[in-house]
């Protein structure tokens, strides 16, 4: 009986951490969560080994036998609505608000929050576009610009590839995508600076939720993860750049 | 100052707009778009000082704003310093030195690409310093301001 329990609550735990690592939390925060739930119900032998892209996670049963919970974790788009309702949740767990199946099921909940609705995900890719672009010294109709090339890519992104490409060519292919809408709205004369244009509009690519948990984790000395999401980092951002000096470098032998 | 108003509301509008595809729960949006213009108000009162400088006290303040509302807020302090800090991300830096690299301007690529670093180290260090402050500092923090703001409320109303 007490087996079954323990195993249940290393599930639980398991699936926590899981949501949270998928959703762009720190690895401090994915222990600390496993830990909490463990503990709640007490089972205090859980051992959890956190990388940025799974979940090693063993506990020590009555009869001396070990439960080992191995999960893989791919590295995807940040969800902090996740990340927060994961961290709420631990927190209630931890007051003795649920019982494991009550709080299985919340986790399953959460799993299945939606995005915020797709129109509105374009249109705040063409906003940040826009404004992005006259913080790095773009004039209006550069802005304006930016902010259509950038809708433009958010539509490429989630309605004609829906995630079926690698990230390596969704990075190439959305960088160099967004140079050339950039590229075709400088021609017929909208937009000033194809430079700034450009800045502006390959915002929504650059990795910056992978930037900052990477720094964090490092602190924290989670190295391997650190290190990872810095790759990451430094990949996506290559990938992006690449896209986009492609498309400027057949620019400019084609206008001479 | 005209200027600068108009780039306080573009780094706090864009803020927002980034709030909103990392999923933040929609009641933030306005607290992210805040931290975000204020950061960036900060480093561009401190230009004076050099780039990586300003960039690092706008990021200090950008993570001290993101800790008080995560505990003012009792949620993860990811929720706001990620789209918080995304202004200072060195963007323009980064797809500069690409660029020079892409069309064999190897020269100016070493140049932008330390100055990039330099920035980048700026909010590494900004982000450390400020995670080395101890969580009561914010709580009792938050605990003097909502004192304060309740008092001020009974004497207004």
């Amino acid at each position: 009986m007490e087996e079954r329990d323990n195993r249940q609550v290393l599930d639980l735990a398991a699936l926590a951490g899981e949501i949270l690592l998928e959703s762009g939390a720190e690895i401090f925060r994915v222990e600390e969560t496993i830990y909490r739930i463990a503990e709640a119900y007490g089972v205090d032998s859980a051992e959890a080994f956190v990388l940025s892209s799974g979940i090693f996670l063993t506990s020590e049963g009555a009869g001396r036998q070990t439960f080992a919970r191995v999960r893989h974790i791919p590295l995807t788009g940040a969800r902090l609505d996740r990340v927060n309702a994961v961290n709420q949740l631990s927190r209630e767990v931890e007051q003795g608000m649920h019982t494991p199946e009550q709080a299985l099921a919340r986790l399953e909940a959460i799993r299945a929050m939606p995005r915020p609705p797709a129109w509105l995900q374009v249109l705040a890719s063409g906003v940040g576009s826009g404004c992005f672009c006259l913080l790095f010294g773009g004039d209006w109709s550069d802005a304006w610009s930016a902010g259509i090339a950038g809708t433009a890519l958010y539509l490429y992104l989630l309605f004609l590839l829906r995630g079926r490409l690698s990230k390596i060519a969704t990075n190439i292919t959305g960088g160099a995508l967004v140079t050339l809408i950039a590229v075709l709205l400088y021609r017929v004369g909208l937009g000033h600076h194809l430079d700034m244009m450009t800045i502006g509009s390959i915002i929504p690519l650059v990795p910056g939720v992978a930037f900052t948990n990477a720094i964090r984790d490092i602190a924290d000395e989670d190295y391997i993860a650190g290190a990872v999401r810095l790759l990451d980092v430094l990949l996506v951002t290559f990938c992006v750049a690449f896209g986009v000096g492609v498309v400027m470098v057949c620019y400019h032998h084609l206008s001479g | 100052m005209w200027k600068l108003m108009i780039e306080l509301l573009a780094a706090g509008l864009g803020t927002a707009a980034f709030a909103l595809l990392f999923s933040v729960p929609p009641a933030y949006y306005l607290r992210c778009g805040v931290i975000g213009g204020a950061g960036w108000l900060c480093y561009r009162l401190l230009l004076g000082l050099g780039t990586a400088p300003s960039i690092f006290f706008a990021t200090v303040l950008v993570v001290f704003f993101s800790r008080y509302s995560a505990v003012k807020r009792r949620c993860p302090v990811t929720l706001f310093l990620i789209p918080g800090i995304f202004p200072l991300v060195p963007g323009a830096g980064i797809y500069w030195t690409a660029y020079s690299i892409v069309v064999s301007r190897l020269d100016q690529a070493a140049g932008r690409g330390f100055a990039t670093i330099k920035s980048a180290v700026a909010i590494v260090l900004g982000i450390l310093l400020v995670f080395e402050l101890p969580q009561g500092l914010f709580r009792a923090l938050v605990a003097r301001l909502s004192r304060f703001s309740a008092r001020g409320r009974a004497a207004g109303g």
